[in-house]
């Protein structure tokens, strides 16, 4: 693959490219089109994995399509296509049915079609001098530079305002004029004419490259840290995806591959899982307040004669009743006489807000779980890979070993889809159907749990083939048994079994 | 295998010297409001020549408006990166305009000081707008949520993430 070189810009050549040339210049030469790997294997969704050559390839081939039908200038173009996020129809569609002025004037491009203002010097002295009003130097007309909307200013200070831009404010797209209330954009011709700077030019470009795939909704970068590929699709959707790093996510929220559950409650329960607001149901449901002074206790032992530790308050209460203490310890004096309905009310209150937190504990342990078992995948691969070398020391044949490797991938798989049921789970509300998914969730875990345990069992010469077998048997009842999970949930999405609880 | 080299420019003017372009803009500047100020406009001399990069400008409320007759004081903080960078403009002293875009510490709700900015504006410009926006106020009165921002803003207003919604005063 070729590295980095042809992705830089051609520096030091100083070419300026004519009003045709794609304003970019990055070097295009090489197999063009062909880049990006095609998988259609993962369950005919087809993507491509793309680099950041391709992703700058195909951000040319966008704008060059649009350009062979609307014949306009080539940074209009980007620009334009950039303002309806990369939707080549929506451009087109507003281009010939809409006002194209308002068009323009919308997009803050300067229109192709006006000719072009005469940059006049603003301010000419009689030696034929300029004064550019940002530095206040007089200059020679040859060392200013205007732009389409006929604003001038001297080449260094173009140069300065452009960096400043461009390196403190990471703009890329979207940088205007420096003249005050002039919303024109400056266009990539001139911005790559005017910045000398490698490491500048290098991060506009990337600039460009990163706003070009954020907002095109056909692409979506690799969210695994250091990745720098893209994976383009051909219609967004809910999707597993796999990068050329190996990593496989969603190609709709980025979020590691969730099925069963959908991108918009995975959302919900990691926001859940954030914040603090379980925080909040624990200390609803596990404390009270002060009856006198209102600060927040918990009960720590059995007994219900409460002393506030407080001590300017020290005040002697019944954790029950809230009432105070003293007449509880007389004959004539219970506090059951507040089952009264609105003592009823308070404690149902905190008995309900306590159920909720108890649910929620018990699916996010159960998430937690898998999902710290998922952690130790790299250590169980290790292992597993220094059992299968032993074996083939015991006379078996490498490919006789692979099954091992295979169980913990199909281990893997189940747990990362058990993790996910339980958020999906969390949010279901009980019926007929839920009843079925929570049978083969439970037979998949039981399933996994045992696989789990076949693979950490010491192997020896005598237990080797009856291992074997189990092993195998097992992890294709998991891998079955998981698929069915999976099959019965996408038939509930389809014919609308589940309900969601409100939570 | 390419290596990747990237080479950093050495910058090409020195970053402290007698003929910054920064110190030159300044410098012409504050010639331009020394000679021909604005009406209600002046530069207090001593303290832009101690230092170049942080001035006082007197200002009189016009007459005719609500401020007639009343005496404030503005100050000037330009960064290195002057003009490509907003000044830093606050009212000082004993007497902060009471004003629907003015905060009680000095700081002015004013969209060219941060992102309307431009290097072609100046502080001459910058006075202008101030001059303005202080003439077409119709009631004396401090923004709503002065007590709240005061008590939490930054020192630098440029800190400030500023919300302009008002463009009519």
């Amino acid at each position: 693959m070729n590295s980095d070189e042809e992705y830089l810009y051609d520096c030091d050549s100083g070419n300026e490219s004519s009003g045709d040339d794609v304003g970019l210049e990055f070097d295009i030469d090489g197999e063009a089109g062909s880049g990006g790997t095609k998988y259609k294997d993962m369950e005919d969704y087809p993507y491509e994995v793309l680099s950041t050559e391709d992703i700058t390839r195909h951000m040319i081939e966008c704008i060059k399509e649009v350009n062979g039908v609307v014949n306009i200038p080539v940074t209009t173009t980007r620009i334009l296509l950039n303002h309806f996020k990369w939707d080549k129809e929506k451009l087109m569609e507003r281009f010939y049915d809409g006002d194209q002025e308002k068009l323009f004037l919308e997009a803050h491009v300067v229109s192709p079609y006006k000719t072009p203002k005469a940059q006049k010097p603003l301010v000419k002295n009689s030696n034929g001098m300029e004064e550019c009003e940002i530095c206040f130097l007089n200059m020679p007309s040859a060392m200013m530079t205007g732009i389409e909307c006929g604003h001038r200013f001297c080449t260094n200070c173009w140069t300065e305002y452009l960096t400043t831009k461009i390196i403190d404010e990471g703009m890329g797209q979207t940088i205007s004029c420096a003249a005050h209330l002039c919303s024109i954009l400056v266009d990539d011709q001139t911005v790559m004419r005017l910045i000398t700077d490698a490491k500048v030019k290098l991060k506009y470009q990337h600039l460009i490259t990163k706003s070009f795939v954020e907002c095109n909704r056909l692409l979506r970068w690799c969210p695994y840290p250091d990745c720098n590929y893209a994976i383009k699709v051909q219609y967004p959707d809910a999707r597993p995806v796999m990068c050329k790093c190996r990593k496989v996510f969603c190609f709709n929220c980025g979020e590691n591959w969730h099925d069963p559950v959908k991108c918009h409650l995975l959302k919900r329960w990691i926001k859940k899982c954030d914040d603090d607001s379980e925080t909040s149901n624990w200390i609803a449901a596990n404390t009270k307040e002060c009856p006198k002074c209102k600060v927040t206790i918990e009960k720590d032992g059995g007994c219900n004669h409460m002393v506030c530790k407080n001590q300017s308050c020290k005040a002697d209460f019944c954790w029950v009743c809230l009432g105070p203490w003293e007449p509880h310890g007389s004959s004539w004096y219970s506090c059951n006489r507040y089952d009264e309905d609105e003592a009823k009310q308070a404690r149902d209150a905190q008995e309900k807000s306590r159920a909720a937190l108890q649910r929620y504990l018990f699916y996010c342990n159960r998430y937690m779980n898998h999902m710290q078992s998922l952690k130790f995948e790299n250590k169980l691969y290790a292992a597993v890979k220094e059992k299968m070398e032993e074996m083939q020391q015991h006379n078996m044949s490498w490919i006789e070993v692979q099954f091992l490797k295979k169980a913990v991938d199909i281990l893997c798989d189940c747990r990362q889809t058990l993790m996910y049921t339980y958020v999906f789970a969390y949010y279901l509300r009980k019926n007929n159907q839920s009843v079925i998914f929570e049978d083969n969730q439970k037979d998949v875990e039981s399933a996994t749990e045992t696989l789990s345990e076949y693979l950490e069992r010491d192997i020896t010469q005598e237990n080797l083939a009856d291992i074997k077998q189990k092993v195998q048997d097992k992890y294709r009842y998991c891998d079955q048994r998981r698929r069915k999970l999976l099959e019965h949930v996408h038939e509930g999405y389809e014919k609308d079994w589940w309900e969601y609880t409100e939570l | 295998m390419y290596l990747f080299v990237v080479e950093f420019p050495t910058p090409s003017v020195p970053l402290r010297g007698p003929c910054l372009p920064q110190q030159k803009r300044l410098q012409k500047e504050l010639m331009s409001l020394l000679k021909e100020p604005p009406a209600g406009v002046t530069v207090d001399v001593d303290t832009a020549h101690t230092k170049l990069t942080e001035w006082v400008v007197h200002m009189e409320g016009a007459a005719g408006t609500l401020y007639e007759g009343e005496k404030f004081q503005l100050q000037f903080k330009f960064s290195p990166k002057y003009p490509f960078d907003s000044p830093e403009v606050i009212f000082v002293g004993d007497n902060i305009p009471v004003h629907p875009h003015i905060y009680s510490n000095g700081h002015i709700c004013l969209s060219i000081l941060t992102e309307d900015w431009s290097p072609a504006l100046s502080v001459q410009a910058i006075c202008l707008s101030i001059i303005s926006m202080l003439s077409s106020c119709k009631e004396k009165k401090r923004p709503p949520d002065n007590s709240y921002y005061v008590k939490t803003c930054s020192a630098n207003p440029k800190k400030t993430k500023w919300w302009y919604h008002d463009d009519t005063v």
